[in-house]
């Protein structure tokens, strides 16, 4: 009775979870999935076959794309980690009740706005009638106007703009979990600022930067709006290219294949990522 | 044995802001020498033990270390080492990885750090754990590896900060013995921090007793709980009967005295200022008193009365009386002797009790800064 009961329970709880990733991630993705193996061969006419995924890998264009779109994801995510480490150190570290709280909420609020409104605040940063551009103008420093959106260091910085949240809370959590003491046991016992960040606070907030940079790295390689916005036609991100495939070309085999490209990509990526900094998945995830 | 002091604190101070935790300090710890100062939380202990491992800056004073001025010295530089209130192991490395952070910090090679981890490990009794987490080890051992850490760096001075606050009754009082047996074998000046008067008692060569950011007392056990200078010290070393008083006559060495309920006292003086008619505090320890169920027995003693057995706590060789005076209607704590004449005494009876004048400390006070 008691069992039964527990039982009826824990499937009433996990009934929505289990919904909403059948409903939205399992059977679109099997759909997803049959569609890249379908090769038209006339009007209404297909056959089951690989030629979607035999496409991509003829065609220079867009495997470099695929290469690109990673390099620049691992990049982002690299610098957002770089910047949002000694963020989250202050945070976590130096800064008690009130500014903490204050710190963390303003880490918070450009994520008030729509990413689209924050990603036009820096198309009108950039451009080449843009804020900066006419600051150096006025300055002097430059002649005519300059062009800073289109390249791949707008795109850069709007990525690492829009994903610093997602590296910067977990690396507060663990980071505040770290005991004072073993830092000041650390200088106690001679060691300097260096050896503690490297022996220390980083074998300890690993969990943090792992799955923040998962976090981050998903976030990137999946990006449609920064990449396409600030990078303009010559973005060549990869989202960009299954967009065209899905709507301008109405390809839905080949996009569909590129979709699963790309899962595998980053799956290898993260799984990559995981193996080389020596944590797995299951314990970054309690930790955090 | 050299002449210089391993540790010396002149005139040390520290405030923040406007309040001051440690107020104008000085003493000096010989070499091999075990240390405690002893002290009601709050009372500026850590804060002095901070500024001795270099994590807060002295507002005042100096501070030297075998002879050398070490204010200008940082933390890592310093030739002290801390054991840590919760021992701060890393917990992201092993036993042996966290023994020999120190050595490996000072560039020493790797097989000498081995070396020396396993001669400090075998040294405090946990031979070959280097490779074991630390998270397999018990409190007392973690306790161990904590000193290991330290020693292996043969530092001038271990400070230990209330280290045995986390651990069980039985432990704790296993880890005194022990603790006092590694600092005879290590011949290492200990300065120990606590507001466990036992600890330090049973523990250490010399004790300061803190209050208020100052020194109330510096000396062995003995004299502490024998002859505790202030107030405070009395109060705060083992138990004490307290009373207040005004002194009405002075005979000799023996103060007379009477409380406002009309209890005559009689004691000697223990401090400055101690003229007829100042307001005094009186003191006397529950094992000073005698207990007996004949007036006749206890009317030679200085202080003697009656008392109705209000509770009693058992607590084997350490058991108590509450007993109620019937003159003044206050109670007072009793040691109750372990002979077995007092066995079956019980709830609601009537003793006689006294003790000596010489057992009785008398301090100037009564609500002054030494209230307790």
């Amino acid at each position: 009775m008691g069992t039964d009961r527990t039982r009826l329970g824990f499937w009433l709880l996990i009934a929505p979870l289990a919904v909403w990733l059948l409903a939205l991630i399992v059977l679109p993705h099997v759909g997803m999935f049959l569609v890249s193996l379908r090769e038209r061969v006339g009007v209404r006419e297909y056959e089951t076959s690989l030629a979607n995924y035999a496409v991509f890998f003829n065609e220079p264009l867009y495997w470099n794309t695929f290469a690109r779109t990673a390099y620049m994801s691992i990049s982002a995510t690299a610098l957002t980690l770089l910047i949002g480490f000694p963020i989250a150190y202050y945070i976590a570290k130096l800064t008690r009740g009130r500014t903490k709280t204050t710190l963390f909420l303003m880490c918070l609020i450009p994520f008030w706005v729509s990413e689209l409104v924050r990603t036009f605040g820096w198309m009108i940063l950039l451009r080449e009638t843009g804020i900066f551009s006419g600051l150096l103008q006025y300055l002097g420093l430059v002649g005519g106007p300059v062009e800073m959106l289109y390249n791949d260091a707008a795109i850069m910085t709007g990525l690492v703009y829009t994903s610093m949240l997602f590296m910067v809370v977990p690396l507060v959590t663990t980071l505040d979990s770290l005991d004072d003491s073993l830092i000041e046991a650390g200088y106690d016992l001679g060691a300097s600022g260096f050896a503690i960040l490297r022996e220390i606070v980083i074998p300890h907030a690993m969990p943090g930067i792992v799955s923040g940079c998962i976090v981050v790295f998903m976030l990137s390689l999946g990006n449609y709006l920064t990449p396409i916005l600030l990078g303009g036609k010559d973005s060549l991100w990869f989202t960009g290219l299954i967009y065209d495939q899905f709507i301008t070309r109405f390809n839905w085999e080949l996009g569909s294949a590129f979709g699963f490209l790309l899962l595998g990509l980053s799956s290898l990526i993260v799984f990559l990522g995981l193996k080389l900094s020596g944590q797995s998945l299951g314990k970054t995830m309690a930790q955090t | 044995m050299s002449q210089v002091p391993d540790l010396e604190c002149r005139a040390i101070s520290k405030s923040f802001d406007e309040f001051k935790a440690v107020k104008d300090v000085s003493f000096s710890v010989p070499q091999g020498t075990f240390f405690s100062i002893l002290g009601p939380s709050g009372c500026g202990k850590t804060t002095l033990l901070r500024m001795i491992a270099g994590f807060q800056k002295p507002t005042g004073g100096d501070l030297l270390i075998k002879g050398r001025s070490v204010l200008e010295v940082p933390p890592n530089k310093r030739p002290v080492s801390m054991v840590f209130q919760h021992l701060a192991l890393f917990p992201m490395m092993n036993i042996g990885a966290n023994v020999g952070f120190g050595l490996r910090q000072r560039g020493v090679n790797r097989a000498d750090t081995k070396r020396q981890v396993e001669r400090v490990l075998e040294r405090v009794g946990l031979a070959g754990v280097a490779d074991r987490p630390v998270n397999s080890l018990s409190g007392g051992q973690k306790q161990r590896v904590a000193i290991a850490r330290c020693m292996v760096l043969e530092p001038d001075v271990l400070l230990l900060d209330e280290p045995l606050g986390a651990l069980d009754l039985k432990l704790r009082e296993h880890m005194k013995v022990e603790l006092k047996q590694l600092q005879s074998e290590f011949n290492t000046t200990f300065v120990y921090i606590t507001h466990d008067q036992s600890e330090a008692l049973v523990m250490s060569d010399q004790i300061a007793v803190m209050n208020h950011g100052v020194f109330e007392q510096v000396g062995i056990a003995k004299e502490l709980y024998y002859e505790p200078e202030t107030a405070f010290v009395a109060g705060f070393v083992g138990e004490a009967n307290r009373f207040s008083a005004r002194i009405d006559s002075i005979d000799g060495g023996i103060l007379g005295m009477v409380t406002p309920e009309g209890r005559t006292l009689r004691g000697i003086g223990a401090g400055q200022g101690l003229a007829t008619g100042t307001t005094v505090d009186v003191f006397v320890r529950p094992e000073a008193v005698r207990l007996s169920r004949r007036h006749a027995d206890l009317s030679a003693m200085g202080n003697s009365g009656q008392g109705q057995v209000r509770n009693i706590l058992f607590n084997g060789a350490n058991s108590q009386l509450i007993l109620r005076d019937q003159t003044t209607g206050a109670d007072m704590n009793v040691a109750l002797p372990q002979t077995g004449e007092f066995r079956d005494l019980a709830q609601g009876d009537t003793v006689h009790f006294g003790w000596e004048p010489q057992q009785t400390r008398v301090y100037p006070g009564a609500g002054g800064r030494h209230g307790n």
